[in-house]
């Protein structure tokens, strides 16, 4: 009765929906953001909307889209001698083709998790021998905190600091999703976090260049509805881009942080798991930083893996539910993940085993 | 992963560093990636830096939606 009893929706919450039901249009949409993905499974919104209104999670989560190769390059550098790895909780389990971070650090390697990367530049002061390494991984609300701490060690003429970034960045990822041909979203519900660095005008191409509505939005419930609410009607007055986290979220968003990502960091091409290539969606130390870039380093890689039956590619393109997948639940659960959407809490799959009606259903889904 | 915490500022230091309380906790983070801010200001944290001002009436909505997600599960 866990689900049941936790189900709390605010009267504001049970206005909106009645108000979006009323409502003749329907449409699916999609959150690309971990913290969203939770919010609507936690709260139980799904099935309170009417039946013609599907919401859908796409690539809202940075360390579930750390491709297979990120992670083993993450591993070989940690088994390098006299190296500490430092990074954030979540990407210890993230499956590689041999094993993870957090069985390499069982095995001995010397991996910490850190809450921020300054943590790791103290590591860096206190132990000149070593060489400290930051795993960086994050949408463009982490970035910045990485590159500034990228400066601070410059500043200091640290030797023995260095960073592996696997970084994403969002509008390149919606980009390449609203290209695709066979690509059926009425609408994005976006993050309010990573806009709060971006601002909102970085998604105006969307409903521009593409037609497609969107809202920012932030984490309560009544804003997820008040999104949604927004995209329905969009459905009949044509698409726009609308602000529903206007508290926090401006159009130029935090242009010091962005000045400080752009100093160190410069887009690159980058693999997005269950994906593909996504151009200038990644982001690559700038040539004035090479020299703490542990991604050049020299390391030996496994092989490339054998495919593991995992579907979770066509479950961040909005293709599929995680039911649809035969792993989910069975093979693969948040203990023992197999594709990247079930090893961060905010993964698509992780989110839906642990809070989802629709995984009730399967009779998989309430014993974590 | 992308949530940042609100938090008050209670004391600004040299080099950029502040302190900031968060839910009575005290804790530094670094004003590199913001202008402008003051002690008795309310900011956003995350990986521990401010990156955003905000006000006070935000910040408890906020930090009130943050305990009650991170319930069965943990804010990283």
């Amino acid at each position: 009765m866990r689900f049941l009893d936790e189900f709390r929706v605010p009267a504001a919450a049970r206005e909106l929906l009645r108000e979006i039901n009323a409502l003749d249009a329907g449409g699916t949409f999609m959150e690309v953001c971990g913290t969203h993905t939770m919010a609507i499974s936690k709260a139980g919104l799904r099935p309170l909307l009417a039946p013609s209104i599907d919401l859908i999670s796409g690539p809202g989560c940075p360390v579930c889209v750390t491709s297979d190769a990120d992670i083993d390059r993450a591993i070989a550098v940690a088994k390098l001698p006299d190296v500490t790895l430092a990074t954030f909780g979540d990407m210890m389990k993230v499956p590689g083709t041999e094993g993870s971070l957090a069985s390499e650090s069982a095995r001995g390697a010397d991996v910490k998790v850190v809450y921020s990367p300054l943590e790791a530049l103290d590591m860096a002061r206190s132990d000149p021998e070593k060489r400290v390494v930051f795993l960086g991984v994050g949408f463009e609300t982490t970035a910045p905190a990485v590159a500034a701490t990228a400066l601070q060690a410059k500043r200091e003429r640290l030797r023995n600091f260095y960073l592996l970034s696997f970084h994403k960045l969002v509008p390149p990822a919606l980009r390449a999703l609203v290209s695709l041909d066979d690509f059926d979203v009425d609408g994005f519900i976006l993050p309010g976090h990573v806009s709060v660095i971006i601002g909102s005008d970085a998604y105006a191409f969307l409903p521009a260049e593409f037609g497609v509505p969107c809202v920012v939005t932030g984490f309560e419930v009544t804003d997820i509805l008040q999104a949604v609410k927004k995209l329905v009607e969009m459905r009949d007055s044509g698409p726009s881009l609308e602000v529903e986290y206007a508290r926090a979220v401006r159009p130029e968003g935090n242009p010091k942080a962005l000045g400080v990502m752009d100093t160190v960091f410069e887009p690159c091409d980058a693999e997005w798991r269950g994906l593909f290539v996504i151009p200038g969606s990644g982001l690559a130390l700038r040539e004035a930083f090479q020299r703490m870039d542990a991604g050049l380093w020299e390391v030996e890689l496994p092989e490339k893996p054998a495919a593991r039956g995992c579907r979770c590619g066509e479950i961040l393109c909005g293709k599929i539910k995680p039911m649809d997948c035969s792993l989910f639940g069975t093979v693969c659960t948040p203990d023992e993940p197999v594709g990247p959407c079930m090893v961060s809490s905010e993964g698509t799959c992780a989110s839906y085993f642990l809070y989802s009606e629709q995984a009730e259903d399967t009779g998989t889904g309430a014993s974590s | 992963m992308c949530v940042a915490v609100p938090a008050e500022i209670v004391e600004i230091k040299e080099f950029d560093v502040a302190v900031i309380d968060i839910g009575g906790a005290r804790k530094n983070v670094s004003l590199m990636l913001i202008d402008g801010v003051e002690v008795g200001d309310f900011v956003l944290v995350h990986a521990g830096f401010a990156i955003d001002k905000i006000d006070e009436q935000e910040a408890q909505t906020t930090m009130a939606l943050l305990e009650e997600l991170a319930g069965l599960d943990e804010i990283s």
